[in-house]
């Protein structure tokens, strides 16, 4: 896992379910990439085509909320965006994120002030973000430890590959 | 000390005396449960981890609903994927297309019981806490790490418990004091937390009108829905599931518990409105606003409660020609019952369309999507822009009386 990202930002609102990441009449689909073709359709049918790997979505609150379909984040990750930075998140999705590698961040006040197009940087071990248009910075909210080992081990089906034995001794 | 039902639980799942909400536990997950739609992607995620058997055959649940029978290459291609796995792991709790939402089927063929910790590939999952159970919806990949390990972690929540008092007036049901709620607490109002219903409206309710609290637990960010089992459930259960149980209950002054009081003495039928769930306004303040589509089923309202209320009110009565109405029955039984009770029957003569036993037009992805413009009214638990079909379709949350009522004149109308 980067310590340091760095993307452009495209901005969401509150409450961005997952119908509007992926709708239902995909979830048939299985790939990151096939699923990435129509992300965030349900409220920008041209994002896919629009968002460039790297980027970074910066949201509200209750991000992900709904349905617990993981072609959600998969959809995201295959779209190649970095990380999604919200202010708070659905708890679901929150989960399944983390389990697919998909980094999130939480942040407090950060959708009136980061703006769409903004380059932002985000520290993972000083827990700061930095907006570089306005120079402005937010904290971060630490990932929980065991869900940071998760991510660190590159996902859960990895961290259950290396912990297999232990996790069926507990 | 005092403690909540979930903290009780989830302290037994996880082989320990006590544990405190807010901490992080490794518990046994009794029942598993994946469908059509999110089975696929589990199976490859379990895949991946290298094993090759599953921890308990016995302990998975395996359903097709989301889009049964299949209705593209796709989707039966899924179907397939789903088949051989069930075989080839030797899982005998599987139904085909035909039996129906797994949220109904899961209760109604005994797989619930108080007590026990149930998982399932599906948001609506803490609908089964209406039996006493601590149930909730999780990803695909946690998914693969239960079929693996037979455990999972859980962050063990704080409860908020909804004390609901006050006598339904007629066809005021359930499904407005879950809308009437959840526009009150808004969609994220109990993030992370257990949401406990009790009080003496729900004592008075059915089994099937308490798993229409706890499926909506989700849409106010619950993860998990409960009711204390009483002798109704216990009835109900035992007449289900030879499984072994056991019932918790809250103590009323556990510390991670807070209590909200709701009176429904005066409570109108709720409608809640384009795009979110808790954008809820009285039937009134929305009554007239003109329909194209309306769906009378889903694991919320698609139980022979709702049947009968719907027929009660269309016994006679014709759907106006502005609008189609599709009723779809959310399992086989249900389906059967209403058809004996002659209320299939009242629906067909009305105009009504009857589908097979599904989650039909509630996630959009297979029968009756919306197209640009349309509106619909649903008696299901989303109305997310999008859901039912074109993004610039518009979805209205009620009960199965407001959709009788309304599908009679073409537009929203109030019950009463
Ligand atoms: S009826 Fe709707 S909410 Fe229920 S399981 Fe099916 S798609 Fe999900």
């Amino acid at each position: 896992m980067d310590k340091i990202i760095k993307g452009k930002v495209w901005k969401f609102g509150d409450d961005v379910d997952t119908d509007i990441i992926i709708p239902g009449r995909y979830l048939v689909l299985t790939g990151e990439k096939e699923l990435a073709a129509y992300v965030m359709e349900g409220c920008d049918p041209e994002f896919s085509k629009k968002v460039e790997k790297g980027d970074i979505i910066v949201a509200g609150k209750n991000f992900g909320c709904g349905s617990s379909r993981e072609h959600a984040p998969l959809a995201i990750k295959g779209a190649g965006v970095a990380a999604v930075v919200a202010e708070s998140f659905a708890r679901i999705f929150y989960r399944n994120s983390i389990n697919i590698g998909l980094l999130l961040i939480e942040s407090k006040d950060i959708a009136g002030r980061i703006l769409e197009g903004d380059e932002i940087e985000i520290d993972m071990d000083n827990g700061t973000l930095k907006d570089l248009n306005s120079s402005e910075e937010f904290e971060i909210k630490p990932l929980p430890d065991f869900m940071l080992s998760i991510m660190e081990e590159g996902g859960l089906i990895s961290y259950l590959r290396n912990h297999l034995a232990e996790i069926k001794a507990q | 000390m005092p403690r909540t039902m979930a903290e009780k639980i989830l302290a037994k799942a996880a082989g320990i005396e006590e544990i405190d909400a807010g901490k992080i536990v490794m518990a046994n997950v009794d029942l598993a449960m994946t469908h059509d739609l999110t089975g696929p992607l589990s199976v490859a995620a379990f895949k991946k981890i290298g094993e090759n058997e599953v921890w308990d055959p016995e302990k998975i649940v395996v359903i097709f609903d989301h889009q049964v029978p299949a209705d593209s290459l796709e989707a039966a291609q899924n179907h397939l994927i789903m088949r051989k796995f069930v075989k080839e792991q030797g899982i005998k709790n599987f139904y085909d297309v035909g039996e129906g939402v797994c949220h109904q089927v899961l209760p109604e063929k005994g797989h619930v019981v108080p007590g026990e910790v149930v998982v399932g590939t599906d948001s609506h999952t803490c609908t089964h806490g209406a039996l006493g159970a601590f149930a909730t919806g999780i990803g695909s990949t946690d998914m693969a790490m239960v079929f693996a390990t037979g455990k999972l972690w859980f962050k063990v929540p704080e409860t908020l418990k909804f004390e609901i008092n006050g006598k339904l007036a007629t066809n005021v049901c359930s499904k407005d004091v879950i809308l009437n709620i959840i526009g009150q607490v808004s969609v994220d109002g109990a993030s992370y937390q257990a949401c406990e219903f009790g009080g003496e409206t729900v004592s008075d309710m059915s089994v099937s009108d308490r798993m229409v609290l706890c499926n909506m637990a989700i849409e106010m960010g619950g993860k998990t829905g409960l009711v204390e089992p009483d002798e109704k459930v216990i009835k109900y259960v035992e007449s289900r599931s030879n499984k072994n149980y056991q019932v918790f209950t809250s103590d009323e002054d556990a510390e991670s518990l807070t209590t909200l009081h709701v009176d429904v003495t005066d409570l109108e039928p709720q409608i809640a409105c384009p795009h979110n769930v808790d954008n809820v306004k009285p039937v009134s303040d929305v009554e007239g606003t003109p329909l194209d589509q309306i769906f009378l089923g889903s694991c919320t309202n698609g139980r022979l409660d709702d049947m009968r209320v719907a027929a009660e009110i269309l016994k006679g009565k014709e759907v106006s020609p502005r609008v189609r109405m599709l009723v779809i029955p959310a399992s086989r039984e249900v389906y059967r019952n209403a058809l004996e009770e002659g209320l299939m029957n009242i629906f067909v003569d009305a105009g009504a369309l009857v589908c097979n036993p599904c989650c039909g037009p509630c996630l959009g992805g297979h029968v009756g999507l919306l197209g640009p413009g349309e509106v619909s009214l649903s008696t299901s638990n989303r109305n997310f822009q999008g859901r039912q079909g074109s993004p610039e379709a518009e979805v209205y949350l009620s009960s199965a009386a407001v959709a009788a009522a309304s599908a009679i004149k073409g537009k929203i109308t109030d019950p009463r």
